[in-house]
Parts: structure tokens; sequence; C-alpha cells
């Protein structure tokens, strides 16, 4: 997502190459160039500078080290000044219960299924979320956030016939209570920061639910706007913290530096998808790190905690190891791959990877792969070998594919397969060494 | 023309607050020097008008500083307005006119789109990403066109997200307006189709196709409005003639790169921008109109049905560095 800002910063430095010490003549040109990315990626104006003031006097008399070029040991110092600026930590919510979130924002940043998706995330995490309807502007909003809670099977509540918003937060709050709900998310309508009348119906609402959070959703790709955006429902709502919104786009977001540096308020999320589980808890640290195009592995591998079953994961693997794993297998492995949200999301978080995008549909051509396993019996499934023409045409009819298709699966299958033959049969080593060749041709840092 | 220039300083009364406080000295009666320069910069670049045209207004209003050391504030915001009337030239988009100039990349650029049969709607297709603001604009569109004598009916071709067919339907009992759709979760360019024929039945001009929201960076969603259109060109091989990209005002630099790519894959025909009634002085469209070359047709400067206005070079011009008139 920040991949323009990363190729920008690249290629400024790249003219320091084969210069002794960081001098603040040598940097000086690089630094413009910095500075110029920034702003172009939407940085506020006063943040850019700053923070190129900051890593002009840090890197200012470094000698450069022989390993590694200028460009990379200045890569490294705005890396930490980046994460420096983020914040870090703090990306916990409140551990009060019941915990009251309140959410706020512009038109269209993202509000209503942000509340969906949190709520979704904290019932993972054990909670008894209720969704409470607050919006009572923006036509049929009440209806999107009652379709969003019945299809995530949360909590829902709502007082059509009422206009007074703080009335409702205060009777959701005994709706909480007689339900047994340990957390209440309050969904408000989209106002301009500069609406006094709006700005107060929502201040009248916190003053009544005395919420334990307030987080502001916002796009992340809103513009310099940004900070005059977190001020204003900094100062009217004292928020707790942040929601970044729509991050599988491409937008370099430099809002997210310019508010954090302007409120100080932390992120503590961000949406990176249309499905309800793209929705991720925000770390300064990795978001540096994917700003100069290093990767998110981290956050892949704690995707795959929450959403994996790990029995049977356990179970896969071991199936793997004895080479003993048939389509039915596959099939659940590619289930669990599923639950990590979509094949772009997953390989965004990838190093190297997150600027490729997939081809058309990648991930309809695993919704056509599960249908033609799907096709087959139980039988078939676990016995792939006795499929003959016949039964695969059949399969095909049933997936409403070609029997092209029904042929690839099952020949990429036979080679997944052989694979974990050779892994078995002590062929591990010589398949390392393949690995290991392959890893110098595509070079993925960190591997 | 003056209600207009009135409505639009009102709907950027802060905005004009904003780069006075900023530029106070420099576009009042003052003599500029080179500390209200710098104020200067910075005011455009919080205006997200983006490096280049940035960069251009500075050189420009430093030229005329070097000819004229007394240079006034005034002056110096005149000579921004009038840089940025020469770039947004011929910017402002009219349904009525011909839509001459715009590159199409998608089907072979004609001067006028004209319908097959001048008895079919002219359809205009409302595309952009989550959150821009397509329902609302779209019903604003609709209503601004029933005013004017106009006959209309909506298509809620937004089957994707949660409500927004039941939004479409508020809108459209609010404001006494035609509106053909179908459920959550229906095939949109099967609604699409429905609308057409519906429109035609009943002689109206205008077909407004409110379509889901999608980020540019699916694929998958940008095939589904290549199917909206496929499918309208069964019935009208020139549909739909307007092709515009609702953008979020508020937005930086990225409503440039969404511009590029919505373009590359539906050949736009030109622009909305909303929410023009925040603080955010909406400088992305000189990026965008700079980059695509793309007319803007209206501006949304508020909630209400009449905040949707045509765009005019000279208003946002003049609003944005407060030229008195």
């Amino acid at each position: 997502m920040f991949e323009s800002l990363t190729e920008k910063l690249t290629s400024a430095l790249r003219n320091l190459r084969g210069v002794g010490k960081l001098t603040e003549e040598n940097m000086a040109t690089a630094l413009q160039e910095v500075r110029t990315a920034l702003l172009a990626a939407d940085v506020h104006f006063k943040v850019a500078r700053e923070f190129v003031e900051r890593v002009q006097t840090q890197c200012a008399g470094q000698e450069v080290i022989k390993s590694v070029t200028p460009g990379q040991q200045v890569v490294k110092i705005i890396h930490d000044e980046l994460v420096r600026l983020l914040g870090e930590g703090t990306n916990t919510l409140s551990p009060a219960r019941p915990l009251r979130i309140l959410m706020a924002g512009l038109h269209g940043s993202g509000k209503t299924t942000s509340t969906a998706k949190l709520g979704k995330l904290l019932k993972k995490r054990g909670y008894r979320p209720l969704l409470v309807a607050c919006d009572i502007h923006r036509p049929a909003a009440i209806d999107q956030l009652e379709i969003l809670a019945k299809q995530e099977e949360l909590d829902f509540h709502s007082d059509r016939a009422s206009r007074d918003v703080a009335a409702i937060g205060t009777a959701a709050l005994a709706v909480a209570q007689a339900g047994g709900n340990d957390c209440i998310i309050f969904d408000t309508a989209g106002r301009l920061q500069i609406d006094q009348d709006l700005i107060e119906e929502v201040k009248r609402l916190r003053a009544k639910v005395q919420p334990d959070e307030v987080l502001l959703v916002v796009d992340g790709a809103l513009g310099q706007e940004a900070v005059n955006v977190a001020k204003a429902f900094h100062d009217a709502l004292q928020l707790t913290g942040l929601i970044l919104t729509k991050l599988d786009g491409d937008a370099r977001g430099g809002a997210a530096l310019s508010i954090k540096a302007i409120t100080g308020v932390p992120i503590k999320f961000v949406g990176t998808g249309e499905k309800t589980a793209d929705f991720d808890t925000f770390y300064p640290d990795r978001l540096a790190s994917r700003i100069l195009g290093m990767g998110d592995v981290v956050s892949l591998v704690e995707k795959a905690q929450e959403n994996i079953d790990q029995k049977d994961a356990e179970r896969l693997a071991e199936k793997m190891r004895k080479a003993d794993f048939n389509l039915e297998d596959f099939l659940a492995q590619m289930q669990q791959v599923k639950k990590l949200g979509s094949m772009q999301s997953i390989l965004g978080m990838m190093p190297g990877m997150s600027g490729v995008q997939l081809p058309d549909g990648a991930d309809r051509q695993m919704a056509r792969t599960e249908a033609i396993i799907k096709s087959m019996t139980l039988q078939e499934r676990r016995k792939p070998d006795i499929l003959n023409g016949n039964r695969r045409q059949r399969i095909a009819n049933g997936a409403g594919v070609k029997i092209v298709e029904v042929n690839q699966l099952l020949k990429q299958f036979q080679q997944m397969q052989k694979m974990m033959k050779m892994m078995k049969g002590g062929g591990a080593k010589k398949m390392m060494r393949q690995m290991e060749a392959m890893k110098g041709r595509g070079g993925f840092p960190g591997m | 023309m003056f209600g207009l220039l009135k409505k639009f300083k009102a709907g950027f009364a802060k905005t004009v607050a904003a780069i006075g406080e900023k530029t106070g000295a420099l576009f009042g009666r003052k003599p500029i020097d080179a500390s209200s320069l710098e104020t200067l910069e910075e005011a455009l670049y919080t205006a997200d008008f983006g490096v280049e045209t940035t960069r251009e207004i500075l050189e420009e209003i430093k030229a005329a500083y070097k000819k004229d050391k007394d240079l006034r504030g005034q002056a110096a915001a005149a000579i921004g307005a009038a840089v940025l009337q020469r770039v947004l030239a011929g910017a402002e988009g009219r349904l009525d006119s011909p839509v001459v100039g715009v590159v199409d990349p998608g089907t072979p650029a004609s001067p006028r789109p004209a319908t097959a049969n001048a008895s079919n709607p002219t359809v205009i297709a409302m595309i952009g990403v989550n959150g821009s603001g397509k329902t609302t604009t779209s019903a604003k569109l609709a209503w601004r066109l029933q005013q004017e004598g106009r006959g209309v009916t909506l298509a809620a071709c937004d089957t994707f997200r949660a409500a927004a067919v039941e939004q479409l339907k508020v809108w459209g009992q609010r404001l006494d307006l035609e509106i053909v759709a179908s459920h959550t979760g229906a095939d949109s360019a099967a609604v699409a189709f429905d609308a057409w024929q519906a429109a035609k039945a009943r002689g109206r001009d205008y077909l407004i196709v409110d379509t889901a929201g999608r980020l540019h960076t699916k694929s998958n969603l940008m095939e589904e409005l290549a199917k909206i259109r496929r499918v309208l060109q069964k019935h009208d091989p020139t549909a739909p003639q307007h092709r515009w990209l609702v953008v979020d005002g508020s937005l930086g630099s990225n409503s440039i790169e969404q511009a590029k790519v919505f373009h590359q894959s539906f050949g736009l025909t030109g622009l909305v921008v909303t929410k023009l009634d925040g603080t955010s002085r909406g400088g992305a469209i000189v990026g965008i109109y700079r980059q695509l070359k793309l007319p803007i047709y209206f501006i949304g400067l508020g909630e209400k049905a009449e905040d949707l206005q045509p765009f005019s070079v000279d208003d946002y011009a003049k609003a944005v560095f407060g030229v008195e008139e």
C-alpha cells in the first residue's frame, strides 16, 4: 500500500552510493527528494518538514558503513524514525468490562463496516459485543448495520422511531446489561468536523454513554485534510485511537503519519479488505517496514494463528509428512487459507510481494478448485487414481468447468504428492538445496 | 452566476478563512516578501494541489515578485487564481453540451455521446471507490434533472453493500424519484438491464446507474462494471454515454491513482467531486484534471439535494484564493 513512497525514497537515495561520509551537503538533494516524496504521499506539510529535519540531524556525520550502501543506511534511519513517529506500543484497547466503544468520522470513511469488523474481532477475542445503530441521518444506515450484525451473528440494537441519539445510546447500555453484552460499539453518523450541530450531537452521546474508547475512523487515502479532521474530532471527543480504512487500495497513507504526528492519538486498527475478516490490529513497526517494502510476515503468522484450527493444521502437516495427503485434505487446507482473508490481502503481507497484483479472479480460481473437489465422491477424493475419463467428465459437469481444468488440478496435485514423497524419502536435503537456489534467484529478504 | 459564487463561497467559507489565516499578510494589501512566500508554499501544499501545481503557482508568483518588489498580496492571489484557471481550462463539464476532447481508451472517441436512437434514455453511470458518495450523488442528480423538467429513472445497481439499495429507496421517497431496484446480492447487470427497459418504456430522458463502491485495485469488481456496460449495450450500443467517477474531495493524491485506473478500465467521461463543504480545498481535482483532462460536471457542497452544483472554474479558483470580485 505504500509502494510508491518506497520507490520514491529508494530512487531519491540512489545517488548516495559510493559516498564515504554522510554530510549535510551530500544529503541535501536526497533529503529534498524525501520531502517531496512525503508530500506527494499526502503527508502533511509541517510533518514532512519536521521529519526531514530530524532525519538530517541523525544522518549528518555518520560514517558510511562499508558493508551497506549509504542508501540502505539512510533507509534504516528513516525506518527507525518512522517507527518512532507512528508511535510504539499503545495499540491495545482498554481492559474495561463492559467495554464501551464510540466510532466517529467523516462521511464514507467506513464507520459502519468497521463497526461490524471490530465486533467480529472482539467476538473472536471472547467478548459478547452489542452493535448499536446511532446513525439516524444517512438513509438505510441502520439497515446496513443490522444486516452486517446478522451476517456475523452479533447482537444488535436500534430505535428507528427515535431522533435522539443520546437516548438511543443510554437505552442500549440497559439492553447490553440485560442481555449480558460485555462490549458495546456505537456506530455514529458521518459528519464534517465543522458541522457544529452534528458535533454537538455526538458530544452529547459521548457524555451519556461514557465510552472507554473513542475511535476515529479515517480513510487511508485522506489528503492534507486529515490533520484538520483529526484535530477537530480530538478536541470535541478526546479520541483514544484511530482506525485506518481502505488500506487494501494503493493509497500511500501519508494521512496516518500526519495524524499520529500532530494529535499523538495512536492508530489501533487497520481495515485491509472488503471481507469482515480483513481487519487487523495496528503495529507501527510493521507499518514502517511495509512503507519501506520489507513485507509483513508477522501479521500473516498471527492471522494464521487466530484463524486456523491448530489441531486441524497439525493433522494436515502430519499427513503431508507421511505423504498421505489426499484431495480431501487439500480441500480442508484450502478452506483454512480462505479464512485468512482474500488472496490479495495475504499476498500484501509477504515480503517483496506487496506491490504484486494478483491476476484477475485469483480468489475465483480458488472457488473453482473447491467446486471441482466438491463434485467428487469421497472415494474419489481419497483415491484420485481411480479418476478415469468418465468420472472426470462427470466432475467437470458437476462443477461447471471444462474437463481440462479438472485434469490440470489433478496434475498439480500429483506434483504436490511427488514433492511430499521426496521429503519423506530423505530427499529433503535435495529439496532444500533446490529451494536455496530459488531463493538466490528470487531474492526474498529475510527468508 | 453571482448566486452560484455566493453558494460556492458559503460552502468554502471555512476554506477561504483557512487560507486567509495562513497567508493573512500575503493576501492582504501589504507587499509580500520571502517569508510570506514560504507561508504561501505551505498553504498551497495543504490544499492538496500536489507538487506540480504548487510549484507552478510559486514560480509565477516568485517571477512577478522579482519584477516588482512591491507586489501586493491581492495581486499574488490573482496570479494564483489565474494559474488555476489556466490549468483547469476546459474542465467544466455540461450535460447538455457535447463531450469533446475526452480520450476514451475503452471505446473510440466520439465527438458527441449520441444515443443510437434519439428516443433512448441517456445513461449516466456513477462509479467510484467505497464511501465517495455515489448513492447520494445519484439521488441528488436525479432530483436536479427532474427539477429541470427531465424524466429520470434511477437504477440501484449497488447490490453489494448491505442496505445500499434501501439507501437509494429512501432518497427516492424523500425526493419523489423513480427507482428500479432488486435486492442486495442480486445481479447488478440484470438490474441495469431492467432499469434501461423501464426508462425506455416510460420515455425517460435519463437513466442514472448507481454502482457498488470498489477500490480500483480490485479487478473482480472492476469486471462487474464491465458487465453492466456490456448488458446496457445490448439495448443501446452507445450506453452508458456518461461514465462519471465520483471522487471524495477530501482525499489526497490517491484520487489521481483512482481516476487513472478507473479511466483505463472503464473509459471515464467526467468527474463529480463530493464533500467540498468541509475545510478541504479539493485540490486533488487539479491533479486529476492535469493528468487525465476529464471534465468536472458537478461538485457536492452540502447534504441537501440542491447542494449538488455545476462546477465553475472561475468560482473555484476565486474561492480558493479568496479573490474579491
